[in-house]
């Protein structure tokens, strides 16, 4: 599905990592493991079409994405380190715009279970700015009991912020989305078994330079 | 365009090899002092042409004269722009660096030029028409294209990720680009209805051979300049950007 | 799937609200607007016949300021939370959601401009006609300064001083719609048709509308990389 050939990225002097290749295949978890400021965050952008390499390619389906711009994206959910949530905004809102952008059409009605599921059915209707870190965190995630249908997602530090409960049940969720043919791309500094499951591990401390 | 794949360009081009800035570094090394000595002889005769042989003006006396300095640099204060934003939109196109290098080292001589054409303007408004500054529609425009030209500058100075500034320093350029003729039509025609303050340059004597003989070694004289400058300016930015890489430090050391 | 129209509809809306619920901030802008104007008469006198002489450019002027405070605002918070990127990843086009984004900025910053702008011009003393012709002037050339605007928005995006280089950028690139702008309004109190240079204010706007938004989705691509 998602192949990358001698991936290359420096951040002004500094070369963070060079000759990273990999490939992933539907059903695939792939753990992208690295120390603080080895280029993690470089990496998933670069996987997005975010950002710039320096050197190397990434193919999605055997085609690079720099060609496929929309149509790559239109299968593909990232999630970044902010929480891309407008603070005015209840988390329904939030969660219904998050959807728009991404081609799909979807209704109160059914954001409310997804938002249910990650424990926010109480506070659905409020400004985001109300919640706390953890809950702002759950409701970004929750675009992801809606995306289950999207091929590819790449998630940075998904677990950050949340607690031991939701940790547990965003573990179940990414296995179940695993288990229906989905492939996840996350980095985290937690223990990188998801559930029962060891991913496939890039490291980055071991391609810097 | 990854490295990979600029190797892979067809070889059988060969002037795609200039578009790599190690191999262009010594052309420009190499072409820059010729220009320079071009440009040093023909602002030394157009100058003596335009100061000594061409005859004075019955209406402005020797005053006129300035026009010798001040149409050349209006002329490539607004050529500079153009060709600057015409490497903007090939750096842009085929991602080559080299491109956007000449564009950020064009620049600084376009701002130059500018600058030169307006303050010759008042240095010749004065005596001419009584006053430093008058809103004519072409020193009004020259104006606002200086601030085109700060703008750009001031651009890629603000931001330090050296591919970040050339692409947005482009895109600006070619917005400017596309504005310019706006701007002109715009402005002649605001000056047009506001008869009044206006001067026409127009009234300026009609030219006499030795004049326009005067007036065009000055504008290849100003090229000749512009070219050298731009290469000499170009090779700095590629030793700034490619001081970690293993030939500039080679140059640096031969040098030493 | 949900359709292009669909997705702007859906920015424009979350843009919408999300003004509704910074009221403050459009009003600061109108305010601002309000005051600059209201400070050439203390500077140069409330002699009347000059007033009414520079009327038509100091609200334009004043107009084109006012636009361009707003302009700051247009990317920065969606860049800060994230949103931004989202944007840039979405299954429609960059230069679609940018055009509703715009639209939205238009409408929630430089309409209550369109408003206000004619009540100014009665402090200049500007006839009726000429205030109609001002409003009306101010609502076909503001969308090129919020088009335009946004390409400098879009390109100082996350940069240290940001503002005043976003002015740098910005204001020269705004020269026409100010000439033809203010041409417009004293060709009505001069008595001679305005009718041309609304025409051009029109055609201005529909030409940044057609390319603007490519230059806008390119740098904002810039700026994320």
């Amino acid at each position: 599905m998602l192949e990358v050939f001698g991936l290359g990225c420096s951040r002004g002097e500094r070369v963070l990592f060079r000759g990273v290749s990999f490939k992933l295949e539907a059903r695939g978890l792939l753990h992208v493991a690295g120390a603080n400021g080895s280029g993690k965050t470089s990496l998933l952008r670069i996987l997005c079409g975010l950002g710039a390499a320096d050197a190397g390619e990434v193919r999605w389906r055997g085609e690079p994405i720099r060609a496929l711009r929309e149509s790559y994206w239109r299968e593909l959910v990232y999630m970044g380190h902010a929480n891309a949530l407008k603070d005015d905004l209840s988390a329904t809102e939030n969660l219904l715009l998050a959807c728009a952008l991404a081609g799909r059409a979807a209704t109160p009605a059914a954001a409310a279970p997804a938002l249910d599921a990650f424990g926010l059915a109480a506070c659905a209707h409020l400004p985001v700015r109300a919640l706390s870190q953890g809950q702002k965190r759950r409701a970004t995630l929750a675009r992801l009991a809606l995306s289950m249908q999207a091929p590819l997602w790449i998630l940075d530090e998904p677990l950050a912020a949340l607690d031991v409960a939701a940790v547990r049940y965003l573990e179940d969720v990414l296995l179940a989305y695993a288990d229906g043919g989905g492939s996840v791309i996350f980095t985290t500094h937690q223990d990188a078994a998801i559930g029962s499951r060891v991913p496939q591990r890039v490291d980055l401390d071991a391609a810097a330079c | 365009m990854s490295s990979a794949t600029r190797e892979a360009l067809p070889q059988g081009i060969t002037w795609f090899k200039y578009a790599a800035p190690q191999t262009f570094f010594p052309l420009a090394g190499a072409l820059a002092p010729w220009f320079a000595a071009i440009a040093v002889v023909l602002f030394v005769a157009g100058l003596y042409i335009g100061f000594f042989v061409a005859p004075t003006d019955a209406q402005q006396g020797e005053a006129y004269r300035i026009i010798f300095i001040h149409v050349p640099a209006a002329w490539m204060s607004m050529l500079i722009y153009l060709v600057m934003a015409f490497w903007a939109g090939v750096g842009l196109a085929f991602n080559t660096r080299l491109s956007h290098m000449m564009a950020s080292a064009l620049a600084p001589t376009g701002a130059l030029f500018t600058f030169l054409a307006l303050w010759t303007g008042a240095l010749w408004g004065k005596p001419t028409w009584g006053t430093w500054w008058a809103w004519d529609a072409r020193m009004t425009s020259e104006l606002l294209l200086l601030f085109l030209y700060f703008g750009f500058m001031a651009l890629q100075a603000a931001i330090d990720d050296p591919r970040r500034a050339d692409k947005a320093g482009a895109v600006l350029a070619l917005v400017g680009v596309i504005n310019i003729p706006i701007i002109y039509f715009s402005v002649k025609w605001w000056n047009t209805l506001h008869q009044g303050a206006s001067v026409s340059l127009k009234s300026a004597p009609t030219m006499a051979t030795t004049m326009l003989t005067g007036m065009l070694v000055m504008v290849f004289a100003c090229w000749a300049y512009a070219i050298a400058a731009a290469l000499w300016r170009v090779r700095c930015i590629i030793l700034e950007r490619e001081r970690r890489s293993d030939w500039v430090r080679d140059y640096l050391g031969a040098g030493r | 799937m949900l359709g292009t129209a669909g997705v702007m509809r859906s920015v424009i809306a979350r843009d919408l609200t999300l003004a509704w619920r910074r009221k403050a901030d459009v009003f600061v802008a109108v305010l601002f607007f309000v005051i600059v104007a209201s400070l050439f008469p203390l500077g140069i006198g409330p002699e009347p016949q000059l007033l009414r002489a520079i009327g038509p450019g100091v609200v334009w002027v004043a107009a084109l300021l006012a636009s361009m405070l707003a302009l700051s605002r247009l990317f920065a918070a969606d860049y800060a939370d994230g949103t931004l990127e989202q944007m840039l990843l979405a299954a429609t086009p960059l230069s679609i959601i940018v055009i509703a984004k715009v639209i939205a900025h238009w409408i929630a910053a430089n309409i209550p401009l369109v408003l206000i702008g004619p009540l100014l011009g009665l402090q200049f003393g500007l006839p009726g006609d000429a205030l109609a012709v001002l409003a009306l002037a101010l609502a076909l050339g503001t969308p090129s300064l919020s088009l335009i605007g946004a390409i400098g928005a879009a390109l100082t995006l996350g940069l240290r001083g940001g503002g005043v280089l976003l002015a740098l950028l910005v204001l020269p690139l705004y020269a026409p719609v100010l000439i033809l702008g203010s041409l417009a309004v004293e060709a009505t109190a001069a008595g001679l048709a305005a009718q041309p240079y609304l025409l051009l204010l029109a055609a201005m706007s529909l030409a940044a509308l057609s390319l603007a938004p490519w230059a806008i989705a390119a740098a904002l691509r810039i700026s994320h990389e």
